[in-house]
């Protein structure tokens, strides 16, 4: 069973994000593999220990997301590919037809990603994927059975689960809760160095790169929102009074009861 | 411009909340592009209601439950019928789903979990919050048509007075999907959902013990409320992910969103500083959850919680 996992290299969520000339200011910034990333990762990785196979763990991004694919290869991924370029030039749809084209020349039963990247959570580039593949999708994952050419899958839906069954090839996206993801261990950091990393151009995929950094979507501007003060506080040594004011609040401002 | 097309979604007969106020919106943009929006709906009892909300014609495919492939194809289908210049898709689970793979398959773009939508200069603009919040980024899509999936309670709801909508029934021409539904698990029953509530009432590390969510759900089921959990509670396994609200759960704007015992971290804040309403209850002062609350009160969760039940049960009563 051969899997490929989609990664993205995002900001630390505790970072403090800041905005200059109409971009996100990289400086200083701690860039992480996409928290849901990491369960994609881990599910395939898991898959490998238990049936064989590689997991060849994947990336279109700039020259630093290649410690995001260390990472993973530290984890256990068994193959890594770097496909450089400055990927926030480029919308969900120019990053899949870039995803898409680099794993048409992978071996792989499964694609997995995360359900959406932290950050800019846009969640497009799964189904997006899938489209371009032509293969079955299965969103926001959070329990996956693989085996004989089939997958069984949980996917979250608001206040439910449904369990859907699709052939393989497909490709799943990652929720949280569909496991708990490893650290790398030291051994594991090591061997990762000995793997080399295929890295590639857009245009080494025989892909246009004027249609990959078509202006689909064009920002056109960023703002940060206006800080927040807050409001009235109060003291809640006397609970019946506070629940009292609380109940007025929600009566008279709110206006829900 | 040749219209707006909003692609709805039922939930036993009725528009769910997140795709009326979509219409809401599809009809205040076509309104200003001096054009008409057509609704698509997935079974003909609800072509009446998304007339109400503005829809001049509907387009009804009576398909099942909703799957991914099936779907596509009859949207595309209505699509290339209709010609729309926007088209826009309520951002529940299935439409998030849904939207990106028709988007793919016409090869355009889509802004997802948008908050605001403007037609201007003959193309759509679209506002999403990245960063969960903490920044704000305003998108203009150029391809036609012009994809966007709505934010869950971010456009109010606006009935218009027109007439009843025309009927057009779509007949899909091919229909074929490798994505079997075999089961549907209701976790908690009877429980709303975080994601399209009006009210959520949340508790954080402060209840101590998963025992003592109970003290929450009380309070959410007085007030007609969906449960909502930090991160902490749920990495401790107090209470199911689906209950998590933050950067790794769900980015929620309730009307009103109570916390209490949660002491606000960065992730959390981002989660939910967008609700219209914040009352927090915390034990210490100094809690950054007070910096986003509108009516912060410091005290015992365990005493105010039981007493603002009362409260409500009792104003409920009236």
């Amino acid at each position: 069973m051969n899997s490929v996992v989609c990664i993205s290299h995002v900001p630390d969520t505790e970072s403090r994000i800041k905005v200059s000339g109409g971009k996100i200011d990289e400086t200083g910034l701690k860039f992480i593999v996409s928290p849901y990333d990491e369960f994609a990762l881990e599910e395939a990785i898991r898959l490998k220990e238990k049936s064989g196979g590689d997991v060849t763990v994947m990336t279109f991004g700039p020259e630093r997301a290649q410690q995001g694919l260390r990472e993973a290869l530290a984890r256990g991924a068994t193959k890594a590919v770097h496909v450089k370029g400055d990927s926030s030039d480029a919308d969900s749809l120019g990053i899949a037809k870039v995803l898409a084209a680099a794993i048409r020349s992978v071996p792989h039963d499964v694609v997995f990603l995360g359900k959406q990247g932290v950050g800019t959570d846009n969640g497009l580039v799964g189904p997006m994927l899938a489209e371009l593949l032509g293969y079955p999708q299965v969103n926001v994952v959070t329990h996956l059975e693989i085996g004989d050419g089939k997958l069984t899958a949980h996917r979250e839906i608001e206040g439910a689960e449904e369990v859907l069954q699709t052939a393989t090839p497909a490709v799943v996206t990652a929720q949280k809760g569909l496991n708990e993801p490893r650290y790398a261990s030291l051994k594991g950091i090591m061997a990762a160095k000995k793997i080399a990393i295929d890295v590639k151009s857009v245009t080494d995929l025989g892909l246009d790169e004027s249609d990959i950094y078509k202006q689909r979507v064009v920002v056109v501007a960023l703002e940060m929102p206006p800080e927040k003060s807050g409001g009235r506080k109060i003291d809640g040594a006397d609970p019946a009074a506070a629940a009292r004011e609380i109940l007025k609040y929600i009566k008279d401002e709110v206006k829900a009861l | 411009m040749p219209g707006v097309l909003v692609v709805t979604e039922a939930k036993d007969g009725k528009l769910k909340k997140v795709s009326r106020e979509a219409l809401s919106i599809g009809s205040e943009l076509a309104a200003s592009a001096v054009s008409d929006m057509g609704g698509m709906v997935t079974d003909a009892a609800s072509a009446e209601e998304a007339g109400r909300y503005g829809a001049k014609k509907v387009y009804v495919a009576a398909l099942g439950p909703y799957d991914t492939e099936t779907y596509t194809a009859a949207v595309v289908q209505v699509i290339r019928e209709m010609q729309p210049a926007v088209v826009l898709f309520a951002g529940s689970s299935n439409g998030r789903d849904l939207a990106p793979r028709v988007a793919a398959r016409l090869g355009v773009g889509v802004a997802s979990d948008v908050d605001r939508l403007d037609w201007l200069d003959g193309k759509l603009r679209a506002r999403r919050p990245v960063y969960s919040g903490r920044v704000f980024v305003t998108v203009e899509i150029t391809g036609t048509p012009a994809i966007a999936t709505t934010r869950p309670n971010a456009f109010p709801l606006q009935e218009t007075s027109g007439g009843a909508p025309e009927v057009v029934n779509v007949t899909l021409e091919s229909s074929e999907s490798r994505v079997k539904l075999v089961d549907t698990k209701v976790p908690d029953a009877g429980e709303l959902s975080i994601a399209e509530a009006d009210i959520i009432v949340s508790g954080g590390r402060g209840l101590k013990e998963a025992a003592n969510f109970s003290y929450i759900r009380d309070l959410a089921h007085a007030i007609g409320g969906a449960v909502g959990a930090s991160r902490a509670t749920v990495d401790a396994g107090w209470i199911d992910h689906q209950h998590q609200v933050g950067q790794t759960g769900r980015v929620v704007s309730p009307n009103l969103y109570i916390a209490a015992g949660i002491s606000g971290a960065i992730q959390h804040l981002a989660g939910m500083s967008s609700s219209k309403h914040i009352v927090a209850i915390n034990k210490d002062p100094e809690a950054p959850i007070f910096r986003v609350a509108d009516l912060g009160v410091v005290g015992d969760l365990f005493q105010i919680l039981p007493a603002l039940t009362e409260e409500v049960k009792k104003a409920k009563a009236h």
